[in-house]
């Protein structure tokens, strides 16, 4: 795997009169988990819409090493985006080259838990579940990046715990580079190696910190609350940014 | 009531044929034959193979008109839906072809071409073609953005993204535009042959209109409607039901 260099020199919707993003710089290092932490309308998702190449039309580079070139990208949104009229192993399948081997879909689906599910349509499938499918969709192309845009925003919060932790187990088994968007800071510290605090538009990098407490206690509930006290207290500036 | 549910379409049938026999009977003329008379008739023109010939030669016309429309209309459609400068270039023709009457085609086409097969074909088509453009252009434009992104995202390609991404989508207008069409060309069909074939079932009501015939135009009427049906019930039905078995 290869770093990731983002330098975004300016993003103007074509409408807008400001830019959304402006100077942005951004180095991913290999197997890094980052969350990006903003306010709502800050402009994330226009970012990863940028880094995924959904969104050409900015001013900027992006450099997988030392390449101009787009990564391979694994996108987890929102909404889960699965296809209604295809079982949950077809959705997988469909991102998927036909190389791929059916052992490795399988293994996917046993650790997400959703062996049993996978030859339902996912309109018959819970909440939880779609997510773990989107997961498990991104996973399995193995990308250079993966991009999360709050995906677990709409869960209830057991739910979203019993996903995250699910997430966490995946790829600690399969590391990943990851851009994580959230705007919850619990969610950001318990899943990252570093956090990104964004400002609103334009877009720009207010403070940049490392997450010190160790993996095996990244369930850790009072471990995370007391890092996050620390965190405010000590960062004033972001406060205003959650 | 579940009961009587069950039993309504037969009764339903029934209480026509009931009707039909009654008004026959009471206007006692030629003009309104009895069901049975028409049974009669429709047996012979089995029988002496007059009938299944001219409806298979209609059905045919159909067969190959309705494809060729579908095909170029769903191409067509899919591409002015996805490409607004296309879309904007070619509404005018497209409003200008739904609004040129049918009859006007079909006699063009026959002084253009002659009275040949490939003529009729034509004309069909042209008349269809825009209905078919029209329903899946709007299918086009209402494709949910958000799966067609994620298959951007996923290199999905041009291949994969219109058989898994865009084709299910496009189902329901797929079909509404099937069901319409056929109604609307064998209509279209049947004037065509009026108007310049020497076969088909257009060509033979025409026969029996010159002899005042009223029971074989009832006795093929009803072999054409029992066919539509047919193809409804054992093509379009089983064909919904295995691409909407996703569905809740």
């Amino acid at each position: 795997m290869t770093d990731i260099h983002i330098n975004i020199r300016r993003k103007l919707y074509p409408t807008a009169t400001t830019p959304s993003i402006s100077n942005f710089k951004l180095s991913l290092q290999s197997n890094e988990f980052i969350c990006l932490v903003g306010p709502s309308g800050c402009g994330k998702t226009t970012l990863l819409n940028i880094i995924s190449g959904l969104d050409e039309d900015y001013d900027g580079d992006i450099l997988v090493g030392e390449q101009h070139t787009h990564p391979k990208i694994g996108y987890i949104f929102q909404n889960p985006r699965l296809l209604p009229w295809r079982t949950v192993r077809e959705n997988i399948e469909l991102a998927l080259d036909a190389a791929v081997d059916a052992a490795v879909i399988d293994e996917l689906l046993e650790l997400m838990q959703l062996t049993q599910a996978q030859h339902s349509y996912p309109e018959r499938l819970s909440l939880g579940m779609s997510r773990r499918v989107a997961i498990i969709r991104a996973f399995a192309i193995d990308p250079e990046v993966l991009l999360m845009d709050e995906p677990f925003v709409s869960l209830d919060a057991p739910t979203a715990r019993q996903v995250r932790e699910l997430l966490l187990k995946l790829w600690q088994q399969r590391p990943h580079t990851v851009l994580f968007v959230t705007h919850d800071l619990r969610e950001a510290i318990a899943l990252a190696d570093r956090l990104i605090f964004l400002s609103a538009s334009p877009m720009q990098v207010v403070s940049e910190i490392t997450v010190p407490i160790a993996r095996d206690q990244r369930d850790n509930e009072a471990a995370i609350e007391a890092f996050r006290q620390q965190l405010l207290q000590h960062h004033p500036e972001i406060k205003q940014l959650l | 009531m579940l009961y009587l549910n069950k039993y309504l379409p037969t009764l339903s049938a029934l209480a026509f044929l009931a009707l039909w026999q009654g008004l026959a009977a009471y206007l006692n003329s030629n003009t309104l034959p009895m069901p049975e008379v028409v049974a009669k008739v429709f047996w012979q023109a089995c029988v002496s193979g007059q009938l299944p010939y001219h409806l298979g030669v209609t059905l045919l016309r159909l067969v190959v008109s309705f494809a060729i429309a579908m095909l170029l209309g769903c191409a067509i459609g899919i591409v002015l839906g996805r490409n607004k400068k296309l879309d904007a270039f070619f509404d005018n023709w497209l409003v200008m072809f739904l609004n040129i009457p049918a009859l006007v085609t079909i006699i063009l086409c026959y002084v253009w071409f002659g009275l040949i097969e490939s003529a009729a074909i034509l004309a069909v088509v042209i008349n269809k073609l825009p209905n078919v453009i029209v329903t899946i252009r709007e299918g086009t434009r209402t494709l949910d953005q958000d799966l067609l992104e994620m298959a951007r995202c996923y290199r999905f390609g041009k291949r994969k993204t219109l058989l898994h991404v865009i084709w299910p989508q496009l189902h329901p207008f797929v079909m509404g535009a099937t069901r319409s069409g056929l109604a609307l060309i064998w209509k279209i069909i049947l004037v065509v042959e009026l108007l310049g074939r020497s076969n088909g079932m257009g060509y033979q009501l025409h026969l029996f209109f010159q002899l005042f015939d009223v029971a074989s135009i009832l006795a093929y009427t009803i072999a054409f409607v029992g066919v539509i049906q047919l193809i409804e019930l054992l093509v379009l039905k089983p064909l919904d039901k295995k691409a909407l078995r996703w569905r809740r």
